[in-house]
């Protein structure tokens, strides 16, 4: 090796400790600082978009799955508004079957006239009657009278409440009162799981009670079956368009494409014409020579109809673009072999588009599991979705804390689905286009 | 088989001289078209003996891989009959052709390891566990891939895919294996490696192979005879020794190596040679391939290897032409030279870099010749 001279600077590798750059700063502090630079511009860039997402989806989302357990009665938290009741009903077990102590009525005049006086006690009543229908007409008729009595003098106040309203002595309604005395409350989930928290704790509700279990069972069947639909509908469409010349198939996949471009609402409504009684579809079964009338709409199979067609692009356009990338002279090769048609096709191509499949029917699914329109317009009584039934607590009945667990319980299923569906396809497979 | 390559291009059905042995594969008078406007194969007619290595060889576009294709199942001909052993197989599918292929993709199933990928076609033909494992480990050494059975084809060099692809296809012990450029994305040192490995394993197991390529110097070096297409025909048909040094037509000389051409009018024919009058006033000796009479047109086609500039090696009498060197270029084994020739300025010398071989100077007049037999008068 020649001979180097002193004074020439080694290379840093051949040194010991940390490389340094030529002005002797650490090599990873100079790269940080080359690179600080373009990171800002990159952060720049996004923060617009950023700041939308967070204002216009993470925070909405998060004070939604809030409201599943947060314990208020309109605005304000129930024991904020019940501030004396609260305290003075822990020492009552509801197990023992007798009405609360005197204590426990007389903390409940102080609080309802404070309550009536800042127009709270209906939101109250309201809030209970969630957990035991009834309760809140005694809320509302009891407001005006208790703010009239004098707390220091016209004790006892449990008669003077009985007199008011056999209710007050139900130990049932003072039993969900002292369920629900805290600022977080379970009650939303165990109705959302078909559950209810009486006397003697948490049991199921009645069988032919338990809406939530069968709404959420037939979503998701219903999805699946839809899933499966759009997958044996669209996978021979996704392998035409992918054998077909260039120019054909872009025909064809506009086609594909241009429902798409039509509003929801449209193509529902579409269907609802199609599928009703004296719709086309019946016209034609009619003159056909057929005697009776099929029931296509307003039943799970209107909803499967429709949502199939609907949902049938984002099967296939995934499918599409797993396939193009798949040379036709694998098929060739495998009947070279000796393959039949269908062997070529069942041991060869298939599993090559499992991708396809894998990311189609996660993306149909997880679409079909929250649709709205649809199952509305044409699902009927027994072809509504959970997501009806979550409108329906939100906006009529204006249970915002059980939408609110309904939704989080939906929220939860669909990511248990995407973990199980990792575990076993891995969704680094998966190809969206 | 020059006497084949004649008959063809007579326009005469090859069925006349077909005989059970040598027409294991048999194309008679088949035509494609694609549009119905169009024949991208016109009226091909070929016979192979069994054992034959055939390399069918042209441009893009001249109709040998659509004749792949329609011996391999894959077209259907618009008209005429392919016969394999003698029997008719226009109406029968693919997979039950028995024929092996090697694509130029290689076209290895990307979920299957490799000794999966061996086994397919074993499996399809109901071979049972034992037998399969068997012949998939035969047919890994016989491509001195032995250890990569586990492995999956993405793991592997385009060389070792291209191995993979070659033992699949013989792994059934096909009698026919048909191969669509399948060296072609490879390095240029590999593909030497591999046309020799090919033809080595082709002759040793006895198989009769159809070979599509579009580089010359792997049909040459790899064949026992070359179809040369061009515009949907075969051009010739001949062994690489014969098309190299008697091309039939000016296509199958300008297609096959290099090739000095000049063109010119018959001037005299005398039995195997002629007299042909260059454009440029000048005249050469030559001899008549494709011309029949004085006054037609002529193109001339030398190779630069067969010029001769020592007058010496000459035969007496034989016309000359004056030339002017324009560059020399060293090649190691050969030396290149570059000459202005009756107009044509890229008439090329080979010369073998020999102890005594003259290096030429630019700007040095010189005069060549060559033996009459060398320089092939044919179709302008």
């Amino acid at each position: 090796m020649p001979e180097i001279p002193t004074g020439y600077d080694m290379s840093d590798a051949t040194l010991d400790g940390p490389v340094l750059s030529a002005d002797g700063k650490p090599l990873k502090q100079s790269l940080n600082n080359a690179l600080r630079k373009q990171k800002l511009r990159a952060l720049v860039l996004i923060a617009p978009l950023l700041i939308f997402v967070l204002v216009s989806f993470v925070a909405p989302i998060g004070s939604m799955l809030m409201r599943s357990v947060q314990n208020t009665a309109g605005v304000e938290y129930v024991p904020d508004l019940l501030p004396n009741v609260v305290v003075a009903i822990q020492d009552w077990d509801p197990s023992t079957r007798e009405t609360p102590p005197e204590a426990v009525y007389r903390a409940m005049a102080i609080d309802m006239a404070t309550a009536f006086e800042n127009k709270n006690h209906t939101q109250l009543g309201r809030r209970f009657n969630y957990e035991v229908p009834g309760i809140s007409s005694l809320f509302r008729s009891a407001g005006r009278p208790v703010s009239r009595w004098d707390i220091a003098t016209d004790g006892p106040f449990k008669e003077k409440f009985l007199d008011l309203n056999d209710g007050w002595g139900d130990v049932e309604y003072w039993a969900a009162i002292k369920a629900n005395s805290g600022y977080y409350t379970s009650s939303y989930f165990l109705a959302a799981f078909d559950a209810q928290r009486g006397i003697d704790g948490i049991t199921m509700k009645e069988p032919d009670q338990r809406i939530y279990q069968k709404l959420m069972v037939r979503t998701l069947g219903l999805s699946l079956l839809i899933t499966f639909c759009t997958l044996a509908l669209g996978y021979p469409v996704a392998w035409l368009l992918a054998d077909l010349p260039l120019r054909t198939s872009n025909l064809l996949l506009i086609l594909v494409l241009l429902p798409f471009w039509t509003s929801l609402l449209v193509r529902t409504s579409a269907w609802k014409i199609l599928l009703q009684d004296q719709g086309v579809i019946n016209d034609f079964w009619i003159a056909l020579g057929f005697t009776e009338r099929m029931t296509l709409i307003n039943n799970q199979l209107g909803v499967v109809i429709a949502m199939t067609h609907i949902l049938l692009p984002f099967m296939i356009l995934p499918l599409y673009s797993v396939m193009k990338t798949i040379p036709p002279s694998y098929l060739r090769a495998a009947k070279s072999l000796g393959a039949s048609n269908w062997t070529a096709f069942w041991r060869v191509y298939f599993p090559q588009t499992t991708a396809g499949i894998g990311a189609g029917a996660l993306l149909v699914f997880i679409l079909a599991v929250g649709y709205f329109i649809t199952p509305e317009l044409v699902g009927g009584a027994d072809g509504t979705f959970i997501s009806n039934r979550i409108y329906f607590q939100f906006a009529v009945s204006g249970n915002w804390g059980l939408a609110a667990a309904l939704g989080t319980l939906m929220l939860l299923v669909v990511l248990i689905l995407y973990f199980v569906y990792d575990k076993l396809v891995g969704v680094d497979n998966v190809k969206l286009g | 088989m020059a006497k084949i390559a004649q008959q063809q291009n007579n326009g005469e059905p090859a069925l006349a001289v077909s005989s059970a042995n040598d027409s294991f594969v048999a194309f008679e008078r088949v035509q494609k078209s694609y549009d119905g406007e169009n024949l991208v194969v016109k009226d091909l007619n070929l016979t192979m003996p069994k054992g034959e290595f055939l390399t069918m060889l042209g441009p893009s576009g001249s109709g040998k891989t659509t004749c792949l294709m329609m011996l391999a199942g894959f077209e259907t001909a618009t008209h005429g009959e392919i016969l394999l052993d003698g029997k008719p197989i226009n109406n029968i599918p693919p997979h039950k052709r028995g024929i092996g292929m090697v694509f130029q993709n290689y076209a290895l199933f990307p979920h299957m390891t490799v000794a999966e990928n061996l086994a397919f076609p074993l499996e399809v033909r109901k071979f049972g566990k034992s037998e399969r494992e068997e012949k998939v480990a035969r047919a890994l050494d016989m491509v001195q891939m032995g250890a990569f059975g586990g492995r999956r084809p993405a793991q592997l060099s385009g060389g070792q895919q291209q191995r993979i692809a070659l033992a699949r296809a013989l792994v059934f012990e096909p009698e026919l294996v048909l191969m669509d450029e399948p060296l072609g994305a490879l390095d240029k040192q590999l593909r030497e490696t591999l046309q020799f490995e090919i033809t080595n394993l082709a002759h040793s197991l006895g198989i009769t192979t159809v070979y599509v390529t579009h580089d010359q110097t792997e049909a040459l070096t790899m064949s026992d005879r070359v179809a040369v297409f061009d515009d949907g025909r075969i051009q010739q048909l001949a062994a690489p020794d014969v098309l190299y040094e008697q091309p039939q037509n000016s296509f199958v000389a300008q297609f096959i190596g290099e090739n000095n051409t000049m063109e010119g009018v018959i001037q005299e024919i005398k039995g195997d040679t002629c007299i042909v009058r260059l454009d440029g006033g000048e005249v050469i000796d030559a001899k008549p391939v494709n011309v029949t009479k004085v006054g037609e047109r002529t193109r001339v086609s030398i190779r630069p290897e067969r010029v001769e500039f020592n007058k010496e090696r000459l035969q007496p009498g034989a016309h000359t032409l004056k030339a002017e060197v324009l560059e020399f270029i060293y090649m190691g084994d050969i030396f290149r030279t570059r000459l202005s020739v009756a107009g044509n300025k890229d008439f090329v010398v080979k010369t073998r870099n020999a102890p005594d071989q003259v290096r030429l100077k630019p700007g040095e007049q010189i005069e060549i010749g060559w033996l009459p037999e060398d320089c092939r008068a044919l179709d302008a």
